[in-house]
């Protein structure tokens, strides 16, 4: 059930966003092509774009403009994942697997959407979902810091328990627009670089905000104290404690921040790519965030790439469709998934996680051990 | 002096001020460390008990280091060394007593305020973040709030104050590219940057080449000498009578002596931790008389093996070797050289990726576990309670492990419940394991008797082949003798014995040959009767010219 919400809101979301960034063709042009490309077999490369009378194929969407959307719209798409991304990555580094990403996810989308129709405002609505992320977050922090639960197990149902509840509480707005969303804001100067001005710098604030963050977590990760003392608790946890750093606070502390910024990317899908709430609107993008984290190695950047990856995958997809190349829609709407499944299957490997430098304690609750 | 920051509240004794360890001007001559100048104890632990559960750790413990002396505490394992250390290291709460540091009472609720104190602890499982440099392992326990690294500054002092200690430690390298000796001498940098003026070393040469262990020994008598007070944990008698200038005997969580080397000896030693006379760990073990096996045909034929490690490098090169009929061959080697893998191998665990084995003249390479151990393998796992047996099951259900698929332990797919209790009860009786009874669970048992347990179900079926990875480790000394006794009469019925174990006294005691294996190749080979420590040490350091040594095979 949710399941297949999720893939028509997934697609639903794009089209959105691919009619109102095309800006190749009207969507009548577009929907006629795309019919008649399926007739048409592909036997003369050289074809000329340019002329007016055409038919559509692989010459068209090669085409710099065209492109160039698809990266603009890769980035802004790629947004929700890379807060997600970023917050399960401060989590994970801290030694603590969070499984509820996608029900954190959930809960702030939907407290950013029912604050901003309360309030008026965008921005009280990031906020809330700050909060909302942080607080599921804080249940997962009790449980597998405090008491020390399976991380599994409690992030699972942290992801089931936040579907359900933002399902329940949010039947009354389900489709109501939200008075205010995160629009684009060029940015002077910036956004007239040619190519880059138009794919970073002609996005939503939320879009620059999950940009600085990035930046900020690689400096903060690798280059202070007390990212050192982040990296030593999920990679050593005894080493820490020993050299008098509380590890539980800290990991309960990591846990709530990245729950947070999770709920900011729920946020950013109800109040920025496609504003308002609906149920299981997040479509497994936390599942997906959870997989890149592995993808990106644990590196703010290399996430980073990874989202705008998948935003292009998101992106990408519905303009192929619209542009015509025969290709099944389900099969395009499948892909984000099936690279998950690839990145999970290619990344468990015991060999494969050390080479790519997973945290050592990960998903191992920390005591210390009694001796005689 | 300011890359050492002397914890304000430790006020320095009375003529404790020149002899500050660390200073940059070369320190005035220290008086002999045999006579402490200083009143106040350096440390003075009173009345300390802990108990984990219904185990009682310490019991009503007092314990003493001045300034400027090594103290020795010495026990068997469970004895409650670690754990009275552990709470000067502020890692453990103790449930009553009190902690003087300096003459001032202390209160140490976690690591922090220890190391505030000027406490700093080198552990047996070294604390160090492997993929971290020195320098950021170093930084790590600054308790400082800034947001900076600094690596470069610290990186200097380091580098300044292995200069001066003549550690020999690059404080740019990363953790895992270190051996096991420098990183212990990571260790002792670290807590000197962090300035701590009270050491303690758990165990600190268990992992040690001889020569290394033998260097160490020689830092902790400087830094006694500089005014540090330092306390050296062991079980190693000799050691401790050579560099210690007061002794601690703990039994069963209770002080039972305080002593000087120069009125004990290596048996009273051995008494007082023990509680009764011990024939083995008085004898020098390197004179024990072997009495002569006639020696058959090779059981165990190694040829050419190769096989991968747990991070996916090579861990055995080519390691050619024969184990025959009523012979024991001993591996020697600084742990991680491939001893593990080799009995990963040998047993089936691990797969070959080049070269062959046989058991008996039986082409055995890359077959499963099972099959191996039908042909008369039977194995005495590194970690037993990860490899040999389950904590959570009773010890009959342990002890069947092995057998429980043929008869008489089972008839069909049914286990026949009666010969599995007189099985067990059996295995029990004849090496004396201690338990309310064979419905137990298992890791209600102290070490030495799951081992003791463990071993007996392994040799049940007179097994062709005895695979023993470090088979007394964090056992008690009665069990160990019970253990190589077991060995000595498998090897005496005409098993072969691969033995596989860091404690070089246990080698030369047990073993026909020996053989040291350094970085998955074999480095040399000698045998047991006569072989020098020394060249043993050497060869585990990687130091020596095997070809000349070993011939083609060994």
């Amino acid at each position: 059930m949710l399941c297949i919400a999720g893939l028509k809101n997934w697609s639903g979301a794009s089209a959105n966003r691919a009619t109102e960034a095309s800006p190749l063709r009207s969507d009548k042009q577009a929907s006629r092509s795309a019919h008649d490309s399926r007739l048409t077999t592909h036997d003369s490369p050289c074809r000329l774009s340019v002329l007016p009378s055409r038919r559509l194929d692989m010459t068209d969407i090669l085409t710099p403009a065209f492109l160039i959307s698809v990266l603009a719209a890769a980035v802004a798409a790629g947004t929700a994942i890379l807060f997600a991304c970023l917050g399960e990555l401060i989590t994970e580094r801290a030694g603590v697997l969070n499984l509820g990403i996608e029900g954190i996810m959930l809960v702030g989308a939907l407290s950013g959407a029912g604050a901003c129709i309360w309030s008026g405002s965008a921005w009280v609505g990031a906020v809330v979902a700050l909060a909302a992320g942080a607080s599921m977050a804080a249940v997962h922090a009790l449980l597998c810091v405090g008491l020390r639960a399976n991380q599994v197990v409690s992030g699972l149902a942290l992801t089931i328990f936040g579907a359900g509840l933002s399902a329940f509480l949010g039947r009354d707005i389900v489709g109501v627009p939200p008075p205010s969303a995160f629009r684009r804001i060029d940015i002077p100067v910036l956004a007239e670089i040619p190519v880059l001005g138009r794919i970073l710098f002609q996005q939503s604030a939320l879009v620059y905000i999950s940009i600085a963050l990035v930046v900020f977590l690689w400096w903060y990760i690798y280059r202070t104290r007390a990212g050192l003392r982040l990296r030593a608790i999920g990679e050593r946890p005894e080493a820490a404690d020993a050299m008098g750093i509380d590890v539980a606070r800290l990991r309960a502390l990591y846990v709530i921040a990245g729950g947070a910024l999770a709920g900011l990317g729920g946020a950013a899908i109800s109040l920025g790519t496609n504003p308002g709430w609906t149920e299981g609107m997040t479509a497994g993008r936390g599942w997906i965030a959870v997989a890149l984290v592995i993808f990106a190695a644990w590196n703010p950047a290399r996430a980073a790439v990874g989202a705008y990856l998948f935003g292009g995958v998101e992106a990408g997809q519905f303009r192929l469709q619209t542009a015509g190349v025969d290709i099944s829609p389900f099969f395009l709407n499948m892909l984000p998934y099936l690279f998950t499944i690839l990145v999970l299957v290619l990344s468990t490997r015991e060999a494969t996680r050390r080479l790519l430098g997973a945290p050592a304690a990960l998903g191992r609750a920390y005591v210390r051990e009694d001796r005689g | 002096m300011e890359h050492i920051r002397a914890p304000n509240s430790l006020e320095l004794g009375p003529g404790m001020k020149d002899r500050h360890p660390i200073t940059h001007h070369p320190s005035p001559i220290t008086p002999p460390s045999h006579h402490p100048v200083t009143p106040s104890p350096a440390v003075a632990m009173r009345g300390i008990s802990k108990r984990f559960g219904s185990v009682v750790a310490n019991d009503r413990v007092d314990f003493e280091a001045s300034w400027g002396e090594v103290h020795a505490l010495v026990g068997e394992n469970g004895a409650g060394k670690s754990t009275l250390m552990s709470i000067l290291a502020g890692l453990y709460r103790p449930d009553s007593g009190e902690v003087e540091i300096d003459g001032a009472p202390a209160r140490l609720r976690s690591p922090r305020d220890a190391i505030a104190r000027g406490i700093g602890m080198v552990y047996q499982h070294f604390m160090l973040v492997e993929p971290f440099t020195v320098t950021e392992n170093v930084v790590l326990g600054e308790q400082r709030s800034g947001v900076d690294l600094e690596l470069g500054r610290v990186e200097r002092e380091l580098a300044g104050l292995s200069e001066k200690y003549g550690l020999g430690i690059d404080p740019r390298a990363r953790i895992w590219q270190l051996s096991v000796g420098e990183q212990q001498r990571v260790e002792i940098l670290r807590l000197l940057y962090l300035g701590a003026r009270i050491l303690v070393f758990d165990e600190p040469t268990a992992v040690l080449t001889p020569q290394e262990a033998r260097s160490l020994l020689q830092t902790l008598r400087g830094m006694a000498a500089q005014g540090f007070s330092v306390v050296f944990i062991s079980h190693k008698l000799d050691e401790v009578l050579e560099v210690a200038d007061r002794i601690s005997v703990l039994r069963r969580g209770e002080i039972v002596a305080t002593t000087r080397p120069a009125e004990t000896d290596r048996r009273t030693l051995a008494r007082l931790m023990v509680g009764r006379e011990l024939a083995e760990v008085v004898e020098q073990p390197a004179s024990e008389p072997h009495e002569p096996v006639a020696q058959g045909d090779a059981v165990l034929e190694v040829r050419g093996l190769y096989a991968l490690g747990e991070k996916g490098l090579p861990a055995l090169r080519g390691i050619d070797l024969d184990v025959r009929t009523g012979e024991t061959l001993g591996i020697a080697g600084v742990a991680g050289n491939g001893q593990r893998e080799l009995a990963e191998t040998v047993t089936g665990l691990r797969s070959v990726t080049d070269g062959s084995l046989r058991i008996d003249g039986k082409e055995l390479t890359n077959r499963p576990a099972a099959e191996i151990a039908r042909a008369g393998v039977a194995h005495i796992p590194e970690d037993r309670l990860a490899t040999g047996l389950i904590g959570g099951m009773d010890l009959s259900e342990n002890a069947i492990l092995r057998g429980y698929a043929r008869p008489p332990l089972c008839s069909g797919p049914f286990l026949a419940s009666k010969a599995v209790a007189s099985f067990t009860d059996r295995l029990i009786a004849d090496h004396d394991v201690k338990t309310p009874g064979r419905w137990a669970k298992l890791r209600t048992l102290s070490g030495g008797n799951q081992q003791k347990l463990l071993l007996g179900r392994e040799l049940a079926g007179e097994p062709r082949l005895i695979v023993a990875v470090h088979p007394t480790r964090g056992v008690d000394v009665g069990a160990t003798e019970a253990i190589h006794q077991a060995l000595r009469d498998q090897r005496a019925r005409g098993a072969a014995i691969l033995l596989i174990s860091e404690d070089l006294d246990e080698l030369l005691a047990l073993s026909d040959r020996i053989v040291v294996l350094f970085d998955g190749r074999v480095m040399g080979a000698m045998p047991a009767s006569g072989a020098d420590p020394e060249e043993i040490g050497l060869l585990m350091a990687g130091i020596g010219n095997r070809e000349s040594e070993v011939g083609t095979r060994v």
